[in-house]
């Protein structure tokens, strides 16, 4: 087993662990920290990918590496984005989940 | 004179792995932030720079030494800096701010 | 087995026990500076896997800034109160199946490789050297996929139109609410003043080699964001308002001129976004330079959040 294929095993786990804080945490906080680590994993097996396609002198396919730096600017817009509304949830309803028996919340808020 | 810097290069970096892991000793086994604080500052500055005086032959022109020695002093820096701002806040706020 | 495949497997036993650490850690702020540690050992990772310029950005931006944005809202949800359910056991059960389920899915798809590995690699390589790049990466990202970069950067701009309309609509065109620790002789301030001088030379460096060797625009405008922050942070200059002209225009300047090389494209070299020959070097580094500046400020204003005062 080489060095690629023991990165790559190691995001499917990262994969796995991701999808399985980002379900079964309550708060939206770890919900984005699971995201992200999701994300990961998946950039992982991007770059492994990447790496056995290693021709030409070079370390890599340089087009998965290209790809998976635009995944990981998107990532953080993404991620910035959904920070912003969990604080405004904040700010609105003083609360940090959103419980399923919530009755909701502020009507509207003032917009 | 291959030899002599690889030799050279293992023990300094070895001296500097002692010091990493005295200091991750120290940040796990001592009491509170200030005594683990000082544990830290023993790894970013000692052991850092063990390592890196341990790479320095190994660097491939004097710009990558330069460049390693200034990764040793930003690295101080921040860590120097920061190290400061927590003590601050323990001091302030006492032993679980 | 040798040393470096024994470091490749301590690195993975390590990246695996932080990241299980942070979704499993009851603290807020404990698992979000996991996260950060995970982030930094996930640069490695990318090194081992010769990816440079992917161990750049996601050392600045997966460990750093994420991190950082993270953190302040870590800091405010303090206040918060939380709801104290955990989901039940048997959806816990169910979920862990479910993620067991992917995690061999994924891995047996990792495990049997095609025959012969499809590349693009000879390619790429073939037409680098009419683009005058050094660095194979750049090449894809400015000349072969340019208007993936493109789009990138537009998706930056519109999480920031996002972020700030989620603002009241009485503060609108105001100052966002970064939170700053003004203490005048402080040793943040010394930071602040010493660090981004620097920082700054760090970023025109990235920015600059990244047409030869590993770097680019968006390493470097992460580093000049990041100084951007501390030197706000402390209060050495004032949050700007994001009405701001000068804030804006700074903030299109970078997809503007890209744009404009693009379009410009189509009437010198027959299709959008081509570049005329022997011309190629040079407009790639004004893009570049442009757009270093448009990602920190893009980026330091992601950080700082919606408009909270007027």
């Amino acid at each position: 087993m080489n060095a690629a294929t023991l990165f790559g095993l190691c995001g499917a786990v990262l994969v796995g662990l991701g999808l399985y804080g980002l379900v079964t945490n309550p708060e939206p906080l770890r919900k984005i920290l699971a995201f992200n680590l999701l994300g990961s994993g998946v950039f992982l097996v991007f770059g492994v990918v990447a790496r056995r396609a290693a021709a030409s002198g070079l370390g890599g396919d340089p087009v998965p590496q290209a790809m998976v730096i635009t995944a990981i600017v998107v990532a953080f817009a993404a991620t910035a984005m959904a920070i912003a509304l969990v604080l405004r949830l904040l700010q609105e309803t003083g609360r940090s989940t959103l419980s399923a028996d919530d009755p909701g919340g502020t009507d509207g808020g003032n917009s | 004179m291959k030899l002599a810097f690889d030799i050279l290069t293992v023990f300094f970096v070895s001296c500097g792995a002692f010091f990493f892991l005295a200091g991750t000793v120290g940040l796990l086994r001592f009491p509170d932030s200030l005594t683990r604080l000082h544990a830290l500052t023993k790894v970013d500055n000692l052991g850092l720079g063990l390592v890196v005086l341990g790479l320095l032959p190994q660097a491939s022109g004097l710009f990558a030494a330069l460049k390693l020695v200034s990764i040793w002093l930003l690295v101080q820096l921040s860590g120097a800096i920061v190290t400061q701002l927590i003590a601050g806040t323990v001091r302030q706020n006492g032993p679980d701010g | 087995m040798t040393i470096s495949s024994a470091f490749d497997v301590g690195l993975v036993v390590l990246i695996l026990a932080v990241g299980a650490a942070t979704i499993a850690m009851r603290e807020a702020f404990a698992a979000v500076i996991g996260y950060v540690v995970y982030g930094l050992l996930l640069a490695m990772a990318w090194v081992r896997l010769a990816a440079v310029d992917v161990a750049l950005t996601e050392a600045a931006i997966g460990g750093g800034m994420t991190g950082m944005l993270m953190l302040g809202a870590v800091a405010r949800l303090r206040l918060a109160e939380g709801n104290d359910i955990r989901t039940s056991l048997p959806v816990r059960l169910a979920a862990g199946v479910l993620c067991v389920l992917v995690t061999a899915g994924v891995a047996v798809a990792i495990l049997s490789p095609p025959k012969t590995i499809p590349t693009l690699a000879p390619m790429v390589m073939e037409n680098l050297a009419q683009s005058g790049l050094g660095n194979p990466v750049a090449g894809v990202l400015f000349v072969y996929r340019a208007l993936d970069t493109l789009l990138e950067k537009v998706v930056l701009i519109l999480a920031l139109l996002g972020v700030w309309s989620l603002a009241p609509d009485s503060v609108w065109g105001g100052i966002p609410g970064l939170r700053v620790y003004a203490r005048p002789g402080s040793t943040l301030t010394f930071l602040a003043q010493l660090l981004p001088p620097v920082g700054i030379v760090v970023a025109v460096y990235m920015c600059w080699v990244g047409a030869k060797e590993p770097g680019g625009a968006f390493q470097g405008g992460t580093v000049l964001a990041a100084m951007w922050l501390l030197v706000m942070i402390a209060g050495l200059t004032s949050v700007p308002s994001i009405g701001e002209r000068w804030l804006r225009r700074l903030l299109v300047v970078g997809p503007v001129i890209f744009l404009g090389i693009g379009l410009a494209g189509m009437v010198l070299a027959n299709a959008f976004l081509a570049y005329p020959p022997g011309y190629a070097k040079p407009l790639i580094v004004a893009v570049e330079v442009a757009l270093t500046l448009s990602i920190g400020a893009a980026l330091g204003l992601l950080a700082a959040g919606p408009p909270e005062r007027v």
